[in-house]
């Protein structure tokens, strides 16, 4: 067979077995290494809630996507190219991601009877039963191999076999000519305690490699070149980290140290995890008791003075919701990030959605408006973290900061930002007063109270859940409480003047607007972009902020005959635009699968009303 | 001394019932902070006192210092945040039996366990006042209230016991009305360094009147209540003639000092700093008629804090770190280059 060696723009590479087997390092070493030869990278983990789920079942499939290009990626593609199947049950979850030109490589001693029947498979022909067998598929007895290459290693049986995807990463190393520096690098960091380890992964590596190379199978080998990036220096980064980064950009920019006050919730954890890090840098972290705790801890060290953050998934903001509105009408600095997970209650509490969106905007007792706001990427959660820090620090007010678990596992090179780029945030704190301080006086421009932080001689004051007069003193007079409801709605409102113009990307006038939200952007970008490459009259305006909207979201509305509002959820940001903007039609795409969209069905839902 | 009890008197007209326990806790607590600040070196804009929701949570708008009204049960947390955002403040919690028994139980525990340096003052009088008479986590088994008509059907906590079981290291009691005892217990809790729970006996005049009037009606007071100094024997009664010891059951038992050739050296030593809780516990759990009530600081020893544990993690990692700003951080890890 003749060995050809393609130049593709991209491709996307999809690895999946049972949930202790390794594939979400495996899809993490592979995206990495790519990102670092100069693809553009993004990247999909969809794993089960539990740790180790049952073996060789459906439910316990661990998935990992990464789509790598030599042009702009966005999205961590809809089908696969390849797939990489451990067992039956990865194949059988997964078959339905190829391409019909995919290739799919196996292991052929998982793919015993009784590992297809536990798939759930009715015949011993998998392959027909799922209608792929005119996929090029790789039957490759990978256990056996590992343990073949590591009979020497001294290590037990199991130890062995756990190898077997380091043999599966080799392979794919080969099919796309990647280099394995970078993950021997990271081996010998990984191992530096354990070095025969070392030793051990980059054998059963490179024999992987070897192993692709010398079989006849893999007839055709495949580059994806470096893509056509801006200069400067890249890194990758994930949404969780991101977003914990980003509040440490804040913090240091504002010269106020960092609090978080938080409760491990997937897929949220991590924020929590990689601030508890960077004590270093002034961050103060206290795992708490309780999601409850969480916010309170961080609302009293807002009143003492820290930059306060509080980090959760959905289930956790409902149980926030009342300490949210004593942040509110204490007007204490706080910024609650939500990434957001499958619901109701625990739902699918590993996969992603955008279903908090009600949740965020009027999920608390008496009148009580919260600004929210959303990212868009996985390094789109630095910005958005560090401005949410701007708002809540100069504003005076808690802000909720809504990611999704698609962009907090997620991850895609970035371009590294300077800090020295980044705005100035100068928070209103007092040292003195002439006469009594009156904690609620607001300027005049923002509508922000001061902040007078215990410890500073003469502004003794005291704040709290109880409705006050501006001077602070506790009051049920009918008219000051409607008067210091509507200050404070309008200190969010005034947001407004602060925020950027939402753009269109696109045509400014024309057939169809797309309107996203939130995590979407990738999808909904690649979509719009099909479009206009056909010609059509298709337009994007993705919304960063939320509430308060930007100030021209009519004037950008009026400009198209027809809108579709696409979101992960049953329509909240549609009914949310009806009611800020009931002069326009709204259509709608939603889906609310626990899965992101794929670029398909934006198309399909824009081909529907062009 | 730097100052005195009107200093810490806010402006704002007290809103307690004529007759309110709550009354007497806060004049204490008013003349005890001139010593509390002047012992632990302190300014009036040092202090901080925080609150949950129930009649005796109004206290911070009394009290001339910082002060933070909160939500229901949440106060703990919220003097954590307090605390562990810095250290150097001294913060106080005002909360009731409902507040950080029920609805709280969860954050009083825990700071409890972790030993954080705040002082809590709870307000335990036996029932709910602000919602206008239910039963509380301490009202006693049968007690009669608007939602238990023909008496609770479950026991009450001792919050003392629990504290104690939470890993607490200070816990006292006092008597709304002993305002000389409730100083000393302050000052004590101030100086102590760690989660410091005061338990203080009140009266609701409205709802719950008498509530521990069975111990601290004027004539019976001395001979069903035992106020514990450590170093000194436990001794009580009208006449000093009772006393605490050991019996051969491991239990406590009350002697007549002079009586069976008990003399007062037989009688028990109050020790507050025994790390082991064994009789820190006996004592916390007498109950009239078959004890004496123990008042006083019952438990009071040393470990480590919270918020001190915090900052020296912070500076020891601090001390050893590469990475000093933002823009190293960003820079650290694998990166590439693209020219």
């Amino acid at each position: 067979m003749q060995h050809k060696v393609i130049d593709i723009q991209d491709v996307v590479i999809r690895f999946a077995g049972d949930s202790g087997d390794g594939m979400q390092l495996t899809g993490t070493l592979f995206a990495d290494s790519s990102a670092l030869y100069g693809n553009e990278i993004s990247t999909f983990p969809d794993y089960p809630a539990e740790i180790r789920a049952p073996q060789g079942t459906v439910s316990g499939v661990s998935g990992f996507q990464v789509h790598i290009g030599a042009v702009e990626i966005n999205t961590p593609g809809d089908f696969c190219d390849v797939l990489v199947a451990m067992n039956p049950a990865a194949l059988r979850a997964n078959a339905k991601w190829t391409k019909p030109t995919a290739t799919i490589i196996l292991d052929e001693d998982a793919f015993d009877e009784a590992n297809i029947k536990r798939a759930g498979f009715q015949t011993m022909n998998p392959f027909e039963e799922l209608k792929i067998e005119d996929r090029n598929i790789i039957v490759s007895p990978i256990t056996t191999l590992t343990k073949e290459s590591l009979k020497d290693s001294g290590l037990d049986n199991k130890s062995i076999v756990r190898c077997k995807n380091m043999f599966t990463l080799g392979m794919c190393f080969y099919l796309f000519n990647r280099e394995m520096d970078h993950t021997f690098e990271y081996l010998e960091k990984k191992f530096k305690k354990k070095p025969q380890l070392i030793d051990v992964n980059k054998k059963v590596l490179k024999d992987g490699f070897n192993y692709a190379s010398n079989i006849h199978a893999i007839a055709n080998t495949y580059t994806v070149a470096p893509a056509q990036q801006e200069k400067g220096t890249y890194r990758n980064i994930n949404g969780n980290q991101a977003t914990a980064w980003g509040l440490l950009a804040a913090s240091e920019k504002s010269g106020i140290p960092l609090f978080c006050g938080s409760y491990p919730i997937t897929p949220a954890t991590a924020v929590l995890e990689e601030l508890a890090i960077y004590k270093n840098l002034g961050a103060k972290t206290v795992q708490c008791e309780d999601e409850i705790s969480g916010i309170c801890t961080a609302i009293g060290a807002a009143y003492a003075g820290n930059f306060a953050v509080t980090t959760t998934s959905g289930p956790g903001l409902s149980l926030k919701s009342e300490a949210l509105g004593l942040a509110m009408i204490t007007e204490l600095p706080l910024v609650i990030v939500d990434v957001q997970r499958s619901g109701p209650s625990t739902g699918i509490p590993t996969k992603t959605e955008q279903t908090d969106l009600n949740q965020a905007l009027y999920g608390r007792n008496g009148e009580c408006p919260i600004m929210v706001m959303a990212a868009h990427s996985p390094s789109d959660c630095f910005d958005k973290a560090f401005y949410a820090g701007k708002f809540a620090l100069e504003h005076m007010m808690p802000v909720i900061l809504l990611t999704e678990g698609f962009l907090g596992n997620g991850s895609e090179p970035w371009k590294i930002p300077s800090m020295k780029d980044y705005p100035s945030i100068v928070a209103p704190v007092v040292t003195e007063c002439e006469g009594k301080f009156k904690p609620y006086v607001r300027d005049e421009e923002k509508f922000a109270r001061q902040w007078a932080v215990p410890g500073t001689p003469g502004l003794m004051h005291r704040v709290g859940g109880l409705e006050k007069t501006p001077e602070g003193v506790i009051s049920s007079d009918p008219q000051n409480h409607e008067m210091m409801c509507a200050a404070r709605a309008e200190k969010v409102a005034r947001v407004a003047n602060y925020i950027p113009d939402v753009e269109v990307i696109g045509e400014k006038e024309g057939e169809v607007l797309v309107v996203g939200w939130g995590g979407t952007f990738g999808h909904l970008y690649t979509a719009v972009k099909e479009f206009q490459a056909e010609g059509k009259s298709v337009s994007l305006a993705h919304f960063d902020y939320i509430n308060p909207l930007p100030k021209n979201t009519a004037e950008v509305f009026s400009k198209f005959k027809k809108i579709i509002v696409c979101e992960l959820n049953s329509g909240q940001f549609a009914a949310y635009l009806r009611d800020k903007h009931p002069q326009f039609h709204y259509h709608q795409l939603n889906k609310v699968q626990g899965q992101p969209f794929i670029v398909k069905d934006v198309v399909d839902a824009v081909n529907n009303i062009l | 001394m730097k100052y005195t009890a009107q200093d810490f008197k806010s402006n704002q007209e007290v809103r307690w019932c004529p007759g309110c326990g709550d009354h007497m806790v806060l004049m204490s607590l008013q003349r005890a902070m001139p010593e509390v600040a002047e012992a632990m070196n302190y300014n009036l804009e040092d202090f901080v006192f925080v609150s949950g929701i129930g009649c005796s949570s109004r206290l911070p708008y009394y009290m001339n210092t910082y002060g933070f009204h909160s939500i229901h049960g949440r106060a703990t947390a919220i003097s954590t945040g307090v605390k562990v955002a810095n250290p150097k403040l001294a913060v106080w919690q005002a909360t009731g039996d409902g507040d950080s028994l029920a609805i709280g139980g969860n954050h009083f525990i825990h700071a409890i366990r972790r030993n954080i340096d705040i002082n809590i003052v709870l307000f335990n009088n036996r029932i709910y006042g602000l919602t206008k008479g239910q039963y509380s986590p301490t009202s006693p088994l049968g007690k009669i209230t608007k939602t238990s008509p023909y008496g609770t059907v479950e026991q009450p906590f001792n919050p003392g016991s629990l504290v104690i079981g939470a890993r607490g290291t200070f816990f006292a009691r006092s008597i709304d009305s002993d305002i000389k005892l409730n100083q000393e217990v302050f000052l004590a809790s101030a100086q102590h360094r760690g989660c410091s729970v005061n338990e203080m006996l009140v009266n609701c005049v409205i709802y719950n009147d008498g509530s521990h009037k069975e111990i601290s009606d004027k004539d019976v007071k001395a001979d069903r209540t035992i106020t514990l100094r450590h170093g000194e024997p436990m001794i009580f009664g009208k006449d000093r003639d009772k006393g605490l010891v050991l019996g051969e059951d491991g239990k406590l038992k009350v002697v007549k000092i002079g009586e069976n050739g008990v003399t007062e050296k037989d009688i028990l030593v109050h020790d507050a700093h025994c790390q082991d809780a064994s009789m820190h516990t006996m004592l916390v759990e007498m109950k009239h008629p078959d004890y004496p009530v123990a008042l006083g600081i019952i438990r009071d020893v040393e470990d480590g804090t919270y918020d001190q544990r915090v900052e020296a993690q912070l500076e020891e990692v601090k001390a050893n770190a590469k990475i000093h700003s933002v823009d190293e951080l960003l820079h650290s890890g694998a990166t590439w280059e693209v020219k």
